[in-house]
């Protein structure tokens, strides 16, 4: 419904905005800056710091007739005595607000001086400095003096951890509550608060270890001032030092729009390095927000082990080699193998790699296998989310069922994008068999028992709680499915896929737009891979033998000895990698490619959002882009294949695939204005987030979904009573090839550890916080313990990429060390 | 009369020669001899010192913000006060100046919160290759005064926590 209009006049200019508007927003609106400090537009004013004092009148009112009274033919206008703050009056019928009056300037320059009383003013040395609301506010709106004593001000700590993410500066806090707000308002932790009163005010966290929220670093984009800065880019550079371009994280399939920073530096050799990443504005992703994982994990494209150089093993021994004799040696081995080769490619590929590598097993006659633990993913291009549908506008009349996903852990925005859709009226089913974090804001929760995950979406009406969470189902207007591989497999998922699937077609919200079936993958390209025509393979291990594997992007060796005694049999292993891991230690040929940072592309996000990344840093060494590299080879072996211009492979992708119709580069470097407006030189009023000038991405375009396949039952493993059922789950930080080289991650990242419930302790013998010993597939495994109510009963929450092979559930054994 | 105007002016310009002829010579005998700079002159880049033998320079890289010809390269990190090179958080941990871009305006100088960098008297400069033209930190930064420790310093902790000199009331 929409709201009803409200004209008003802001400093001569008259406007027209929906009733409930506060004066800020509808002057942004018209480009009328109003500063704030504490205001900002994602979330509820508070009215704390009063810079945005303006002049307010109203029309008066005659007390008998209750009408405006009118004077010369227009409504008589009274002005307040006192100034107003714009941040928190809406507008009103035919309000005139005035900002640059004598007295509004008074009143702001006032306020600054008051602001700056304490302030320290070590601008030199602030980390906020060039890009700081309150000194360019100070500038703007200040006096040149201050008649405070210098002596009076108070001094305060300025080293103080709050977590060890993010440090305080407490002389520079001006006490806006962004901070706190936006913990609590919008991630729904509220670690922060502030302690004491008056000019001793000071942010504290309540947490324990400190500032435990997976999204703290945002908290330093949105504070006007340089109290918040983060432990990676402390004292880094300064902000006009750095060049910018744009990106795409690549740690989840959500797909967050980045900025990368880079600067030339002397620590790092005279290199060009990443010095920080920032969000990048994109509302239908991410907003103006990242999590902690996405904006620190980024060292590994500057990581110690990358290639420089192909590498050939002739007997035990390897080395380095030349671009043509490396390829030369590959290719030779491509022909002789004929048809007897496998492609296995890994999610973190982007579209142009993947489509070369598909193209080449296609072209010879191979298989081509996308590595990875979750299937369904052929649903989702049938059934997926389409062009209208957008987290960020879903409110009532929306259904989101996530179903066997751990959010928090797994794609952290939509986390977050989810629990705000649930706030404004959105009704969220969360269907799993451990307690999640976003189960406090679900309207219906469904809990079954590991093993039941397809059962329990296909016949959700049988139970009581299913029953209600059915018919809010049925009864939306569109309905969004997230489902995960919490505790699944690669078949359980497909078959969890197809229970999602059914359901959306059943409820009849298959193919409408605004209502999908989103995968929230392990890897960020996942939906790429599928959308080409990649699957995954059961039995990876028996596909290995005799037979030429060529793997890029992906290390099986590392995260399964089943696979590296496999792959032992393969007759040659080519491996396309960015840096040595336990798979490049087992190949023939090793083919060292560009990290995302060097080159250009583009990644299909879960949502099916196609997005561009633009190269930011030289290439390492004499590495190559992994869809030249591909194309070479395959020219080597007597295919032709695009290998000089990512671009003119997404004109390729485009002619090929009908979902990636009509999408060319062009298109997805499209931008639209946005609201809040961010970056620019406003950045008092959304942030230091940039802008987004260099592409919104595009949705792919749904396939005609016909009659979606029937689903083929699983056998549930359940374990016995002697027995403990491993299931694998998702930590946000784990061991990962791209995670683990970003130290200052590692105390999050911690060892592996099995999580059980006490009664399983008990049964176990195994105690909270000691190392016991785990054998999965007759390997042993030292873990940790930990104890936790939430868990299940007789299973182990085994989290994935931890150095334990799990990658479906499996009955383990476990005693203490 | 026009025969003797030739004889005339050279008269007269033979007469300013024997005149200079006279007069105390200003050349010196360069480089045996020196003459003292102007207070004001500007020459190669000194890094100043705290009487304490901490550094002024603070990292800040508003020197090479100001540089009009981009020859100030500031890289910085964090003090602590086992590692101490400067009071307050941070310092340079690179500083260079290319002295064949620089033009010896001396903005950098009067961009320097702390008067760390400065130009001083020293304008012999030169170089057999581009490379030496860069002087790193250490050429350009003064030896600590007598009786106090090169940085880094181990000082006791919660001394020097300003970067920027403490601001006084003014007195008068
Ligand atoms: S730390 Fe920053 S965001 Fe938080 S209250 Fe202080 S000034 Fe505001
Ligand atoms: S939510 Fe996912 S895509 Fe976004 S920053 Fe985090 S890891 Fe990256
Ligand atoms: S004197 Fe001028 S040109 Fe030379 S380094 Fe300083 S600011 Fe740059
Ligand atoms: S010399 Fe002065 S301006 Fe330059 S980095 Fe050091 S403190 Fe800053
Ligand atoms: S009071 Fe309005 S912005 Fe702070």
């Amino acid at each position: 419904m929409p709201k009803q209009l409200v004209s008003l006049i802001i400093d001569g200019q008259s406007v027209s905005v929906p009733a409930g508007t506060l004066i800020v927003d509808a002057a942004k609106q018209v480009g009328i800056d109003i500063p704030v400090f504490c205001y900002h537009p994602k979330m509820e004013p508070v009215g704390m710091c009063r810079m945005c004092l303006v002049e307010v009148g109203r029309p008066v009112i005659d007390r008998v007739s209750g009408q405006p009274v009118i004077e010369g033919g227009k409504p008589k206008i009274q002005f307040g005595a006192k100034l107003e703050t714009a941040c928190t009056t809406p507008v009103s019928e035919d309000m005139q607000v005035v900002g640059m009056s004598e007295k509004a300037r008074t009143g702001r320059k006032e306020i600054v001086e008051f602001l700056l009383t304490s302030h320290p003013l070590d601008c030199p040395v602030c980390d906020k400095g060039g890009e700081c609301p309150l000194q360019n506010l100070t500038m703007a709106h200040g006096s040149s003096e201050s008649r405070f004593k210098f002596d009076d001000k108070q001094h305060q700590k300025k080293h103080v951890p709050l977590g060890d993410l993010i440090w305080l500066d407490r002389e520079r806090c001006i006490q806006c509550a962004r901070c706190i707000r936006f913990q609590g308002e919008i991630v729904g932790d509220a670690v922060l608060d502030f302690f004491r009163r008056g000019r001793a005010t000071d942010i504290v966290t309540y947490s324990e270890p400190g500032f435990d929220s997976i999204f703290s670093s945002n908290t330093t984009d949105i504070c006007p001032v340089g109290a918040l800065t983060t432990a990676d880019f402390r004292f880094g550079a300064r902000p006009w030092e750095m060049n910018s371009a744009a990106s795409i994280c690549t740690h989840c399939p959500v797909g967050c729009n980045t900025t990368l920073n880079i600067r030339r530096e002397a620590r790092s050799d005279g290199n060009m390095v990443i010095k920080r990443i920032m969000p990048r504005q994109n509302e239908q992703v991410n907003e103006i927000w990242l999590c902690d994982k996405g904006r620190f994990a980024h060292h590994f494209s500057a990581s110690p082990d990358r290639l420089a150089k192909p590498l050939v093993r002739t007997g035990e021994l390897v080395t380095e080699s030349s671009w043509e004799e490396a390829l030369n040696l590959a290719a030779r081995s491509l022909v002789e193998a004929k048809q007897d080769f496998i492609v296995l490619a890994g999610g973190r590929l982007a579209n142009e790699d993947l489509f070369n590598l598909k193209a080449l097993a296609d072209g010879l006659g191979g298989k081509a296998a996308l590595y990875t633990h979750m299937g369904g993913g052929y649903l989702t291009t049938l059934a997926g989310v389409s062009m209208d549908t957008n987290f960020g506008e879903m409110g009532a009349g929306t259904s989101i069922l996530v179903a066997a996903s751990d959010l928090y852990n797994e794609a952290p925005l939509w986390y977050l994008r989810i629990k705000q859709a649930a706030a404004r009226g959105a009704t969220l089913i969360l269907a799993g068999a451990r307690e999640t974090k976003l189960e406090k804001y679900a309207a219906h929760v469904i809990r079954y028992a590991y093993g039941d995950e397809a059962q329990t979406i296909k016949s959700m009406q049988k139970s009581k709680a299913g029953q209600a969470a059915a018919e809010a189902l049925a009864s939306a207007q569109n309905l969004v499915v997230l489902y995960g591989s919490d505790g699944l497999g690669l078949e359980g998922s497909a078959s969890l896929a197809e229970a999602c699937a059914g359901l959306l077609d059943m409820t009849g919200h298959a193919g409408k737009p605004g209502s999908g079936l989103i995968g929230v993958w392990p890897h960020a390209n996942d939906q790429g891979a599928w959308e080409m025509g990649f699957q995954p393979v059961a039995d990876l291990a028996a596909e290995f033998k005799n037979k030429l594997v060529y793997i890029a992007a992906c290390d099986p060796v590392g995260d399964d000895p089943a696979l590296a005694e496999a792959l032992k049999s393969a007759r040659f292993v080519i491996v396309q990698e960015l840096f040595q891991t336990e798979t490049t230690r087992l190949a023939n040929v090793v083919l060292p490619a560009q990290a995302f940072t060097e080159r250009e592309g583009s990644f299909t996000s879960g949502e099916r959002r196609v997005q561009r990344f633009y190269p930011a840093l030289p290439a390492f060494g004499e590495t190559r882009p992994d869809f030249s590299i591909t194309a070479s080879l395959a020219q080597k072996a007597g295919l032709e294949l695009e290998g000089t211009s990512a671009l003119l492979i997404m004109n390729k992708i485009a002619s090929k695939y009908k979902s990636f119709e009509g999408l060319s580069y062009a298109r997805l470097a499209e931008v639209r204005e946005q609201w809040p407006l961010v970056g620019r030189g406003d950045i008092y009023y959304g942030g230091a987030i940039y802008a987004n000038t260099q592409g919104l991405g595009t949705r792919l375009a749904l396939l005609e979904a016909g009659s979606l396949p029937g689903t083929k039952p699983v056998e549930s493993k359940r374990p016995s009573e002697s027995e403990l059922l491993a299931i694998p789950v998702c930590k946000i930080y784990d061991r990962g090839v791209t995670v683990l080289p970003s130290t200052l991650l590692h105390p999050h990242i911690g060892d592996a550890s099995v999580s059980l419930h006490p009664d399983t302790a008990v049964r176990f013998k195994v105690q909270a916080g000691s190392t016991a010993q785990l054998t999965v597939n007759g390997t042993a495994y030292q873990v940790k313990v930990l104890v936790d109510e939430k868990v299940p009963a007789s299973v182990a929450l085994l989290p994935r990429s931890m150095g334990i092979p799990i990658n479906t559930p499996a009955t383990i054994s476990l005693k203490a060390a | 009369m026009r025969v003797f105007e030739p004889l005339i002016e050279l008269a007269r310009g033979l007469g300013t020669t024997f005149k200079i002829m006279l007069e105390k010579p200003v050349t010196v005998q360069y480089p045996e001899q020196k003459k003292p700079v102007k207070p004001r002159f500007r020459g190669r880049h000194v890094l100043k010192r705290y009487d304490n033998g901490l550094e002024k320079c603070i990292g800040c890289a508003l020197c090479a913000a100001a540089c009009p010809a981009d020859a100030i390269f500031v890289e910085s990190a964090e003090n602590t006060d086992d590692v101490r090179f400067s009071p307050g958080d941070r310092y340079a941990s690179t500083y260079e100046i290319n002295m064949l871009r620089c033009i010896f305006c001396g903005f950098c100088e009067d961009a320097c919160p702390t008067e760390a960098v400065v130009l001083g008297d020293n304008y012999e400069l030169s170089f057999t290759n581009r490379r030496d033209a860069i002087y790193p930190k250490e050429m350009l930064i003064e030896p600590a005064p007598a009786g106090t420790l090169p940085t880094p310093q181990k000082v006791p902790p919660g001394l020097y926590t300003r970067s920027v000199p403490e601001m006084k009331d003014p007195q008068d």
